[in-house]
């Protein structure tokens, strides 16, 4: 990098359009950034790769060949495709009963001035609180099956939903519901044709915050104490120093957090877009 | 609403969140000393508060937070320099911040806390794992509010700032930071409590000392009042620093 600060800054925008002819193949990345970006990743495992092959013990890091080569051992593991679905479950339960009375919680807190008024901050002081803290005692309450990973999944997940459920409802212009009003509208013509709809927005953008909490919660309880999830096997793999496997694993969860974080992130683009005006 | 009104409602509801903790507390009380809830699952709230002015008479906390705390400071430093300087460079082209955003955003969507048990592994039991988990996790938040705050400046002042005949630094000392700064400050304090939290979660699943690790220890001990009496203060704890970084923040904004 070689321009001077302002140089960089008042090109912002027109980088590509006014950057100074070069070989073909320049042009066409600096259009791209994809390209550009999928070559960092390329780099990343090559050094990966490199790095795990000559500098580091094998005992520590696979290379990502042998970790990609190994997902068949991975599956094929007695127990590990049944603790995917014990995690998968334990996820899917979690965040169905944090939207569930995330929603009804957050409905509650907006439509009702007194009742945001008077535990809101309650809600706000729990959802500002370190349950990392108290995962020992879920563990004590709910046992170490899969009941305590749902537990605290939801104890992650419900706060986020239930804060921007009520901040949604509440951000409604009073000139709606007046209107509606006086145009006749029953309560519940009211909450179907105004408060529902423009209540969804937020209701996925909720979601989404939930899921990234419950995935945390669940997956903390998991690695914390596990009998048949994966948190057993990543201990597992961790105490044999079997890095290949352990890596694999990782990268099947990472997978899965990212499908799931993914569907949620499209239904709220999705389901938000009559709003974009 | 009147003014006169909207007192009352606001008394009435300060009333009614005193009388939901007083009625938690209350619950509490009367679960272990009235219904025979067993005191390991559940210690009565006194003695919990007696634990609690023991643990701090005696001063058998200083230890754990100590090393929690240098934990965070260590972690915090890292990942702060390095997240704000690579953050500063990448803005500095439209086009890297186009390659390197979005790859930074989905990382960061990963729950990073996955990687635990291979940085246990790197890392061993010890500090060094959770100084670095935690500097991993908290780099993500500010390296992307750094990138936000001076990738994004209002082309408008850059123009205006240079027609006027700025230097380079003074263009970043009078335009670009004052713009960035409450952005990346933002973003620091973000960093920080996942930095806290991500801490706190490590010592709980795999550690030798720290107060995340003493509260699994009670747990495991069955000593369940002491183990409440830790948990209230790891709370007071992260409440504090939440409340000094945030004060930090406003500060910095204006």
């Amino acid at each position: 990098m070689t321009q001077s600060v302002p140089e960089a800054v008042a090109s912002k925008a027109g980088a590509a359009r006014r950057a100074p002819p070069r070989a073909g193949l320049m042009r066409v990345v600096r259009r791209h950034p994809a390209i550009a970006r999928l070559a960092v990743i390329a780099a990343l495992l090559l050094l990966w790769e490199i790095a795990a092959r000559d500098w580091v013990d094998p005992m520590f890091l696979s290379p990502p060949s042998r970790v990609i080569g190994s997902l068949g051992a991975v599956f094929r593991t007695p127990g590990v495709p049944a603790a995917l679905q014990i995690t998968f479950f334990e996820l899917a339960v979690a965040f169905v009963i944090s939207v569930a009375i995330g929603l009804a919680l957050g409905l509650l807190l907006g439509l009702s001035r007194f009742s945001r008024a008077s535990f809101m901050p309650i809600v706000l002081l729990l959802y500002g609180t370190p349950q990392i803290t108290i995962l020992p005692l879920f563990i004590l309450y709910f046992g170490i099956g899969a009941a305590s990973k749902i537990a605290f999944g939801v104890s992650h997940g419900i706060f986020p939903i239930i804060v921007i459920i009520a901040a949604g409802v509440q951000n409604l212009k009073p000139i709606l519901l007046t209107s509606a009003r006086s145009m006749g509208a029953s309560r519940w013509q009211l909450f179907r044709w105004v408060i529902f709809p423009h209540m969804i927005p937020s209701f996925f953008a909720g979601m989404r915050l939930g899921m990234t909490g419950v995935l945390l919660g669940v997956l903390l309880a998991e690695l914390y104490v596990s009998t048949a999830g994966i948190g057993y096997f990543t201990t597992l793999f961790t105490q044999n120093f079997d890095p290949t496997r352990l890596l694999g694993l990782i990268s099947l969860l990472a997978v899965m957090a990212i499908v799931l974080n993914e569907i949620v992130r499209r239904a709220e683009v999705h389901f938000g877009r009559w709003r974009a005006e | 609403m009147t003014p006169r009104a909207s007192r009352r409602d606001r008394i009435l509801s300060r009333i009614v969140q005193l009388a939901f903790v007083g009625g938690v507390l209350a619950l509490w009380y009367l679960a272990t000393a009235r219904w025979g809830v067993s005191h390991l699952l559940l210690p009565n709230p006194v003695r919990v508060w007696d634990q609690l002015k023991d643990v701090l008479a005696s001063g058998e906390f200083v230890p754990d937070l100590r090393i929690t705390l240098t934990e965070l400071a260590v972690a915090f430093a890292i990942s702060s320099i390095s997240g704000v300087t690579l953050g500063y460079l990448l803005s500095r082209s439209q086009f890297l911040i186009r390659v390197f955003e979005p790859l930074l955003a989905g990382i960061y969507s990963i729950p990073i806390i996955l990687f635990l048990p291979l940085y246990v592994l790197f890392f061993g039991l010890g500090p060094a794992s959770k100084i670095a988990l935690g500097a991993t996790i908290s780099f993500f938040p500010v390296v992307l509010a750094t990138v936000a705050g001076f990738g994004y400046v209002e082309r408008i002042y850059v123009v205006a700032a240079r027609s006027m005949g700025a230097s380079g630094f003074q263009l970043f000392r009078w335009v670009l930071l004052p713009a960035a700064l409450p952005v990346i400050l933002t973003g620091l304090r973000m960093g920080f409590i996942v930095a806290l939290l991500s801490i706190l979660g490590s010592e709980t699943i795999a550690s030798l000392a720290g107060l995340g690790h003493r509260i699994v220890h009670l747990a495991e001990a069955m000593e369940t009042a002491r183990m409440f009496a830790y948990i209230a203060f790891a709370v007071a704890i992260a409440a504090l620093l939440n409340f000094v970084v945030t004060l930090i923040e406003a500060r910095g904004r204006r």
